[in-house]
């Protein structure tokens, strides 16, 4: 258990930093910037308790809006995937999962890429919008998700593959 | 009452969802109407204590640029200073008086974080209120303008970028005093527009646009930029311009912060003239 708190504690903190110091300043093609923060809540123990999990996935996305000065919009996105992420796993793993015995570093990347894709377009539809929020920019919004939302899953899921314990 | 309960404590977490999520949403309204106080902003001791020792290594990698700057802005200030004593020595002979104590005051300020490739930018600098930096002053650099004070900490404040949807001033032709609003579409970040010039103006491409004065914030004549296409707005009576920049908005590194000494002298004048009515 008290491993568990240090391990997503570092994990946190390395995600936070690289992605201000990194990431926040990629400007690839002039505005796509990846967010590969949101790995920490897709990697966070699937047995937490949900209500904590959500407090924590909010305190994250605003840590990340104190950053950027961008009011709540990463707080919003991140919540909305912490609370949809039981739905995704269970349209990714089937509907007869136990969320109690998926450990993702076992799982086929395949079924790993769907998980992580979902999620991250999910995250990154809600915070364009409310970003620009404006309907009128609704093909702006589409094409910066579906970039920054390609970009981001590649590099959620090749850290995911560097950093997993089990080695193949 | 025991159903209540029972309801409360079944949907707890939808609950908690829901109430978060209004939360983040009332930042996110804030956050865009303009000129109000964020509640979470950078200007605080641990983003722009990061911030600080970030860029503190980033300005080694960019000196060449700030000295050539520096130089540019030297000549200009050499070539200004020539060129305005024979009219001081004019004014002195018709037996003008001259304010000795300038109406502005620049505070030097350097940038420690800077977006451009949002929808709504912010700069954070560092120096704050012990510099003297209060909110709604005018921040520009050699080059031009680049945005107003938005919140300050004691050592560092947040600058509402020229780059966000939300910014407004107030904006001229250096050749003539017609005037229009300045506004930036979200686009790209070497681009503004000038909205809701008159017809008349004497518009052509490769003109300078400057602030124009009306506004507390800046003084009149700041640079903004050269007029990169025009045209006229559906109704044929406002010119819509693009402007291209002078500042490069992606590489800042020192500015100006403008203390305007007799803001509060204006906006009491004004406030006084609109009771009035």
């Amino acid at each position: 258990m008290k491993n568990s708190i240090v391990l997503n504690s570092v994990r946190f903190l390395s995600l936070l930093l690289a992605q201000l110091l990194v990431f926040n300043n990629i400007d690839f093609m002039g505005y796509i910037n990846p967010y590969p923060y949101v790995l920490f809540l897709l990697v966070f123990p699937f047995t937490a308790n949900r209500s904590l999990y959500l407090c924590i996935a909010f305190l994250t996305g605003l840590t990340m809006d104190m950053f950027n000065n961008s009011g709540g919009i990463h707080a919003a996105a991140c919540l909305v995937l912490a609370y949809a992420r039981p739905i995704v796993l269970q349209f990714t793993f089937g509907v007869s999962y136990e969320y109690n015995a998926i450990k993702l570093p076992k799982i086929s990347i395949y079924e790993r890429s769907i998980y992580i894709l979902t999620l991250v377009l999910l995250h990154h539809l809600i915070l364009f919008s409310l970003e620009v929020f404006n309907i009128a920019n609704i093909l702006y919004i589409l094409k910066k998700t579906l970039f920054t939302g390609i970009l981001t899953s590649i590099l959620c899921l090749a850290f995911n593959i560097l950093f997993s314990r089990h080695k193949e | 009452m025991q159903q209540i309960i029972n309801f409360l404590i079944r949907n707890k977490n939808f609950l908690l969802f829901a109430f978060l999520l209004f939360l983040s949403l009332v930042f996110t309204i804030q956050s865009h109407s303009y000129h109000r106080s964020k509640f979470i902003n950078s200007a605080n001791f641990l983003s722009g204590g990061l911030y600080e020792s970030l860029s503190s290594i980033q300005d080694y990698f960019n000196l060449k640029t700030y000295n050539q700057q520096l130089l540019e802005e030297n000549a200009r200030l050499r070539e200004i200073k020539s060129s305005s004593s024979t009219q001081f020595e004019d004014a002195l002979s018709y037996g003008q008086t001259i304010d000795t104590v300038s109406q502005y005051n620049y505070i030097p300020a350097r940038v420690i974080n800077n977006s451009y490739s949002k929808s709504d930018n912010f700069i954070t600098l560092l120096g704050g209120e012990r510099n003297l930096i209060k909110k709604d002053m005018g921040v520009i650099t050699s080059n031009g303008i680049v945005g107003i004070i938005e919140n300050t900490s004691s050592k560092y404040s947040t600058v509402f970028s020229i780059l966000n949807t939300n910014f407004q001033t107030s904006a001229k032709l250096r050749t003539s005093d017609h005037f229009g609003t300045l506004k930036w579409d979200g686009l790209d970040p070497n681009i503004v527009q000038v909205v809701d010039m008159q017809e008349q103006a004497p518009v052509k491409v490769g003109d300078t646009i400057e602030t124009s004065g009306n506004s507390a914030i800046f003084p009149k004549g700041v640079l903004i930029g050269s007029i990169e296409n025009f045209e006229l707005d559906s109704s044929k009576n406002f010119y819509t311009l693009s402007i291209r920049l002078f500042n490069d908005m992606t590489n800042l590194g020192h500015t100006y912060v403008i203390e305007n000494r007799d803001k509060n002298e204006i906006q009491e004048l004004e406030n006084a003239t609109i009771n009035e009515e």
